[in-house]
């Protein structure tokens, strides 16, 4: 409890330690109409989602992020159409607003296209580190301003979708590398992608062996056991992680089946549907980003991975030597404020942006 | 800057496909709404029901886990019925002793509850004045209010700006609304309330309300809203207006704006009327019924505190009468966002380079009084060399002045030697002379007594004696013999040595005679 909850002293202004009383016998007073209040007020201001979906290039990536939002976030990428792989990681985001229902959505999604893909993958986390810290820093800077927006904008990511390919065996050493790094400064989730190539005993062991691996090497992946508040949410969360990582499957094509009209892909050998739980479970990961842990997402974002960034950040500035020249503060350092941030600060440089300029050509908006 | 994409889909594609358990969003390409900064993010249409418009219920329930926090100040004179209003607001009994009138200083009291209904909680704090308009001398009554709302804002600006902090489960103690008690006299607004209200108006909401409004009758009441609205425009108190901008809610709020100040009955007590018991206050002429809108309009202003506009009086205290206070206390302490050179200048960047300008300020006053100090016992050590040197030169002195002392007291023994001396060469030589003369047989160690009763002859063995007594008796006897010769008689000498001598004396004149 906080300490100035204190006794009341007759000379002080401190509130006492709280009473608990309860008003429903006595007819009504209207407290829970703040709900509504709320509501309307979260109505009216919307929403904001900022989703990075990292992975190797061809593991379809952009093809699941246009069936998790049921649209055309990106342009769908055909085999020979493609832009030849970038030499270097590049990020770049996409930012939309969709509405259902009233309830308005602003929808970032940042995607990492060679991410893995070169000879040499050492350090291919640092942009994507440094883009997180990035945009942490941006909302670090706004927030410590004398006259401060209304409401900041956040463009903080708040969960990162990480795509490990099917190999069936286990966790490589890419995907660890990255996934420590990373768990500690964004809420991480692994998917299995493409698991249309795996059996579902196939699935089954897989995902043990990758669960196993990420206990041994102490990776905590979203939704993380620390944060878990009370006994419901152990219940829901435990049952999410045995689930964890999920092995998903996407499309955005229709197809006809039993009379129905289905998201799925189409094989010599069947239809795989999307939204079938026994085909593969994208349903649950849907339900988890979208439908019922997303405040959650935001909250452990704002409360907890942007609060180490700051505490860090605010620290090292008084650290830093005072000689002339040194106005600013320091370039925000490229690796997470985790496992023993090393004295050489060596800055990455801003990752790097790429317009989709040339494909486009034919938008009509 | 990131580079933001513009999807291309056509249009007709999306539209063609399934209406039928979407939302209605197809029809329509939304709008950018006002709510958002940044610019480019185009709107987008789905094709299927994604979910998320169960994001605000996610957000009422996580709301719900964490509570709500609400903080009402209760402003007014001792015994206008605060208390009782609080009380009936919230259909509890809060506390049950009144104040009494006799406090010589306003002070506040503050007092933390934990309320619940249905699954809603709510930390309601209410906090009081005491001793408001009592005392005689009223000129420092709303200063303790104003210190008490600052300190409360100081509170959350020092935990907003500490490095490990926790705000999400901070307990906000920021007063959200004040509630001001006017009293009912019907004609206008006391300096007093004018003051404060004047004082308070920046900080934090306030609702003024015309309090144990049972006094007035309707037409005077009519009357003194007016009064009271007019005067309070007049002298540009800026109240609380409740929101008009959200259609829902904007056309109650926008009516009862015309109704403030709200005119308020309080009471717990319960009185039969009809066949149900309500709360009311009874009197001999009648019985005034607090849930009546016709008798009053405390059910407006539940109404509008709790079920409409808590929410927004909550928001209003923390984005503008918080961030005011923010500013003005940042700035007090020379933060600024703009650099001299109009380069945007960081928090941080200002609070390293005061940090830097202090510690300078500070490294030069420690030279200084090092200096200082070096300068003083310069001073100090100098004023020590010269007094030693005083003092060596005294010594010096007085050593000279010694050695002389010396030198001169050596002289004068010397002279005394030789007189002692040359009087002893001249005993020798006289004794001899003696001898010669008197060649008288016996020894010369004969007794004074036997020499004394032989008169005639006694003088040189006398002599002898005198001398012999002399030298055993010393140097010092010597030294003194002499003077005792020329001198008088000392008395501390025997008597017989005296007459001894005397008669030396004697002898040698008589001798010069015969002679």
């Amino acid at each position: 409890m906080d300490p100035l909850r204190q006794s009341p002293s007759p000379s002080s202004s401190q509130a006492s330690s709280p009473r608990t009383l309860s008003c429903e016998g006595l007819g009504y007073v209207g407290i829970e109409a703040v709900l509504d209040q709320l509501k309307i007020k979260a109505m009216k201001m919307g929403f904001e989602f900022n989703i990075m979906v990292v992975g190797q290039s061809g593991l379809g990536k952009s093809t699941m992020v246009n069936t998790l939002f049921k649209s055309k976030i990106w342009k769908s990428m055909m085999p020979g159409l493609r832009v030849p792989t970038p030499q270097t990681l590049q990020l770049h985001s996409v930012t939309h607003v969709i509405e259902e229902n009233g309830v308005k959505l602003k929808l970032t999604v940042t995607d990492t296209p060679g991410f893995g893909d070169q000879i040499n993958n050492d350090k291919c986390w640092d942009p994507i580190l440094g883009y997180i810290n990035e945009q942490y820093e941006r909302y670090l800077q706004e927030e410590i301003l004398i006259t401060r927006q209304r409401r900041i904008p956040d463009t903080r990511v708040h969960c990162c979708i990480y795509f490990v390919p099917p190999t069936g065996h286990c966790l490589r050493p890419l995907d660890l590398e990255f996934l420590q790094r990373l768990c500690r400064a964004v809420n991480v989730v692994p998917v299995i992608a493409r698991a249309d190539s795996l059996t579902i005993e196939e699935r089954e062991a897989f995902r043990h062996r990758i669960q196993d691996d990420l206990k041994t090497h102490s990776i905590e992946v979203y939704p993380q056991k620390c944060f878990d508040e009370d006994i419901n949410d152990k219940i829901l969360n435990s049952k999410i992680r045995e689930r964890i990582p999920f092995a998903v499957v996407g499309a955005d094509r229709e197809h006809m089946v039993n009379g129905r009209c289905v998201l799925g892909r189409k094989t010599k050998w069947g239809i795989i549907e999307v939204e079938n739980m026994a085909h593969c479970e994208f349903p649950l990961l849907r339900d988890l980003l979208i439908r019922s842990h997303l405040q959650d997402l935001k909250d452990i974002t704002h409360n907890v991975h942007y609060e180490n960034y700051r505490i860090v950040r605010l620290k090292e500035s008084h650290a830093l030597p005072r000689g002339p020249g040194w106005v600013n503060l320091a370039p925000a350092p490229p690796t997470a404020p985790g496992p023993a941030p090393t004295g050489t600060r060596a800055s990455p440089g801003p990752a790097k942006v790429c317009r989709w300029a040339e494909d486009n050509s034919d938008e009509d908006f | 800057m990131w580079a933001f994409t513009y999807p291309s889909l056509p249009l007709s594609s999306v539209m063609a496909t399934h209406g039928h358990k979407t939302s209605s969003l197809l029809s329509s390409v939304c709008l950018y709404s006002s709510g958002w900064q940044k610019e480019g993010p185009r709107s987008l249409t789905m094709s299927g029901h994604v979910g998320f418009e169960s994001l605000p219920d996610q957000l009422v329930n996580r709301s719900i886990q964490q509570g709500f926090c609400f903080n009402i100040l209760c402003v007014g004179e001792t015994g206008i019925g605060k208390s009782t209003l609080i009380d009936t607001l919230f259909n509890t009994n809060f506390e049950d002793h009144e104040s009494s009138h006799f406090y010589p200083h306003v002070r506040l009291k503050a007092q933390t509850y934990e309320l619940q209904e249905s699954n809603v909680r709510l930390k309601l704090t209410i906090v009081n004045t005491v001793g408001f308009g009592d005392q005689i001398n009223k000129e420092e009554s709303y200063q303790p209010i104003v210190d008490y709302i600052d300190a409360q804002f100081e509170a959350y600006l020092q935990e907003e700006l500490k490095i490990k902090r926790s705000l999400f489960n901070y307990h906000d103690s920021r007063v959200h609304v004040c509630l001001y008690f006017i009293s009912p006299t019907g004609h206008s607004l006391k300096t007093l309330d004018l003051l404060t209200m004047k004082s308070l108006d920046s900080k934090v909401n306030i609702i003024p309300v015309i309090a144990k409004a049972d006094a007035i009758s309707k037409t005077e009441l009519q009357k003194f809203k007016i009064k009271l609205m007019s005067e309070l425009v007049s002298n540009g108190v800026q109240i609380y207006h409740f929101p008009t901008d959200d259609e829902t809610i904007a056309k109650i709020n926008a009516s009862m704006n015309g109704h403030l100040p709200f005119a308020v009955v309080g009471s717990m007590d319960e009185v039969k009327v009809g066949n149900k018991m309500v709360k009311a206050r009874q009197y001999p002429w009648g019985v005034v019924q607090v849930e009546n809108e016709n008798h009053c309009d405390f059910v407006k202003l539940r109404e509008m505190l709790i079920c409409t506009n808590m929410e927004d009086l909550r928001d209003q205290t923390h984005t503008r009468h918080y961030e005011l206070y923010r500013r003005h206390k940042l700035e007090e302490m020379g933060f600024m966002d703009v650099g001299p050179e109009n380069q945007p200048l960081s928090l941080q960047e200002t609070y390293e380079a005061k940090r830097h300008e202090f510690y300078g300020e500070r490294q030069r006053k420690e030279e200084e009084m090092k200096q200082l100090f070096v300068q003083r016992v310069k001073e100090k050590e100098a004023i020590l060399k010269e007094a030693e040197r005083e003092l060596q030169a005294k010594f010096e002195h007085l050593k000279r002045v010694h050695q002389e002392e010396k030198l001169r007291l050596e002289e004068k023994r010397r002279l005394l030697e030789e007189e002692i001396i040359a009087f002893s060469k001249k005993k020798a030589t006289s004794e001899i002379y003696q001898n010669q003369t008197f060649m008288t047989p016996g020894s010369n160690l004969r007794k004074d007594k036997d020499r004394k009763k032989e008169p005639g002859y006694r003088l040189e063995l006398l002599c002898f004696d005198v001398r012999a007594c002399e030298t055993i008796g010393g140097r010092k006897d010597a030294e003194e013999a002499p003077i005792l010769c020329k001198t008088k008689v000392p008395d501390h000498r025997r008597s017989s040595q005296a007459k001894a001598i005397k008669m030396l004396e004697v002898c040698f004149d008589f001798l010069a005679v015969f002679i």
